[in-house]
Order: structure tokens, then C-alpha cells, then sequence
């Protein structure tokens, strides 16, 4: 319980899930990361500790550099995650019904 | 609210399927994916290029929040009217790889139809990533509802 809780932590901050969002992608190094924002370096490393801590990160050396890479299986112990695509989906396609709903062919 | 859009995702499978009802004739479902004006309107994205036949491809751009732009495109392998479309998807610069989607359309009544989107990954892993990019993104209502769990469990 412990370990979950501090995942909520984590990504309940918008820098730190804008950093998932990046790693997601693909692997970075921490100036790589930080190039992203406007913060100092010093706030983008601890929030990649943050993450690095609860397991949402992980390490990986690679020659001289370090690459931060996403650790899906961590975001699956968070209960139902596939809910926000099923979210997603549902905005999307009520934005479609409101839309057609609309619609009278111009011609 | 009413929960109309439903994700069938099997653990270990490099698949999923997105089904939905519509309270829309079927001729107006098939028509939303189909002219680039009103693909803009409900995707919220720029449509450079949709060429809606068999063999045609499609090319999307979206700006977020930050100016960053992000584009997409596919081509189109089938079309067939108010029936189905077979496409790939590709998000550009994402390493994500293509997918391949079928859209399967169905009409319920006169006034009501139904759209389900069958997606094919190139991997499991692929397909669980794609997953939870929403999640990560955190552009979507979920983040509300993580929050309350937060505050709960503080």
C-alpha cells in the first residue's frame, strides 16, 4: 500500500507527468528531460528521483550516459488504467455525436 | 453520465477493440470520418490531407498546448460506404509503430448505429504503451478522479 500511494504522488503533479509523458516516447537523458521545461535542472532532477523512486522510471546506463525509460508495468498496478483510453474515446466520440448532430449537408 | 464507449483490451493480446452506439443515423456516423471539415471539428486536429477512397492516405497535425506540433497520418487500404474502413495509423516521430485499424460500421435502427474500431499493434508491448499515453498525458478527467483517490489514502 505504501508503494501505491506514492505512485498517485507522483503522478498527481503536472511537471512530474509531463516527464512520463516525454519518457513514454522514448528513453532520455536528465538534460534531455530538462530541456523540455522551464524550471531550473535542479526541480527536473527531483522530480525524476520522485518518479525513479516509486518505480515509474527506471535507470538504465548507457555507456557514460544515463537514459530514464517508462516502466509500464509499474503504471499497470494502478488500478484500471486502461479507464483514461476508454476516456479518451468517450470525449472524442461524444464531441462526434454533438457534432453530427448538428450537421446539415450544405448542399 | 452514460457510459456508451466500451474497450476491450485482453491481457497479453497485441489487439484491442473500441465499440460505441450513436444516437445518429448510420449515413451520419460514416459521413463524421469521412470530409475533412468535420473530422477537424470532433478530433480537434488539423486535417492536411484526407483522401477518403481505397488506397488514399490521410495526414492530421495537432499544436498542443505548447506549440508543439504533432502529426499523424495512415493510408487507406478499404473503403466502403457506411460499412467499413480498414487504414494504418502511425503517430510521426513517436517510435510507436504503425497500426493497423478496422472500422466496422453498423446501423441499429434508423435514427441509432454502432462503430466498433478493431486496432492490430505490432506487439503487446506496443499496444500496452499506446494505452497509457493518455494516462501519462493526463489530459483527460482521470486525473480529477486520481486526485480524489490521493486525498483519500493522504
Amino acid at each position: 500500500m505504501e508503494l501505491r500511494r506514492d505512485v498517485f504522488q507522483a503522478i498527481a503533479d503536472p511537471t512530474r507527468r509531463a516527464i512520463i509523458t516525454l519518457v513514454a516516447l522514448q528513453a532520455m537523458t536528465p538534460t534531455a528531460i530538462a530541456e523540455n521545461f522551464d524550471s531550473s535542472r535542479q526541480t527536473i532532477s527531483r522530480h525524476i528521483q520522485i518518479l525513479t523512486e516509486c518505480e515509474l522510471l527506471e535507470q538504465e546506463q548507457n555507456g557514460r550516459e544515463i537514459y530514464y525509460h517508462f516502466n509500464s508495468k509499474k503504471m499497470k498496478e494502478i488500478a484500471d488504467f486502461i479507464e483514461p483510453f476508454r476516456n479518451m474515446w468517450d470525449d472524442r466520440f461524444n464531441k462526434l455525436e454533438t457534432v453530427m448532430k448538428k450537421y446539415r449537408p450544405s448542399r | 453520465m452514460e457510459r456508451k464507449t466500451k474497450v476491450d483490451a485482453e491481457d497479453g493480446k497485441q489487439e484491442l477493440v473500441i465499440t460505441r452506439e450513436f444516437d445518429l443515423p448510420l449515413e451520419l456516423l460514416f459521413r463524421a470520418y469521412v470530409e475533412a471539415e468535420i473530422v477537424e471539428q470532433w478530433m480537434g486536429t488539423k486535417v492536411i490531407k484526407l483522401e477518403s477512397r481505397k488506397h488514399g492516405s490521410y495526414q492530421f497535425e495537432t499544436t498542443d498546448p505548447k506549440g508543439n506540433k504533432h502529426g499523424f497520418n495512415g493510408v487507406i487500404h478499404e473503403f466502403s460506404p457506411n460499412r467499413k474502413i480498414t487504414r494504418t495509423f502511425e503517430m510521426e516521430n513517436a517510435s510507436l509503430g504503425v497500426q493497423l485499424e478496422f472500422y466496422e460500421f453498423e446501423q441499429l435502427t434508423d435514427d441509432t448505429s454502432k462503430l466498433s474500431v478493431h486496432v492490430v499493434y505490432e506487439s503487446v508491448a506496443q499496444r500496452d504503451q499506446l494505452l497509457q499515453l493518455p494516462f501519462a498525458q493526463g489530459i483527460n478527467m482521470a486525473h480529477n478522479r486520481l486526485q480524489d483517490i490521493v486525498n483519500k489514502i493522504r
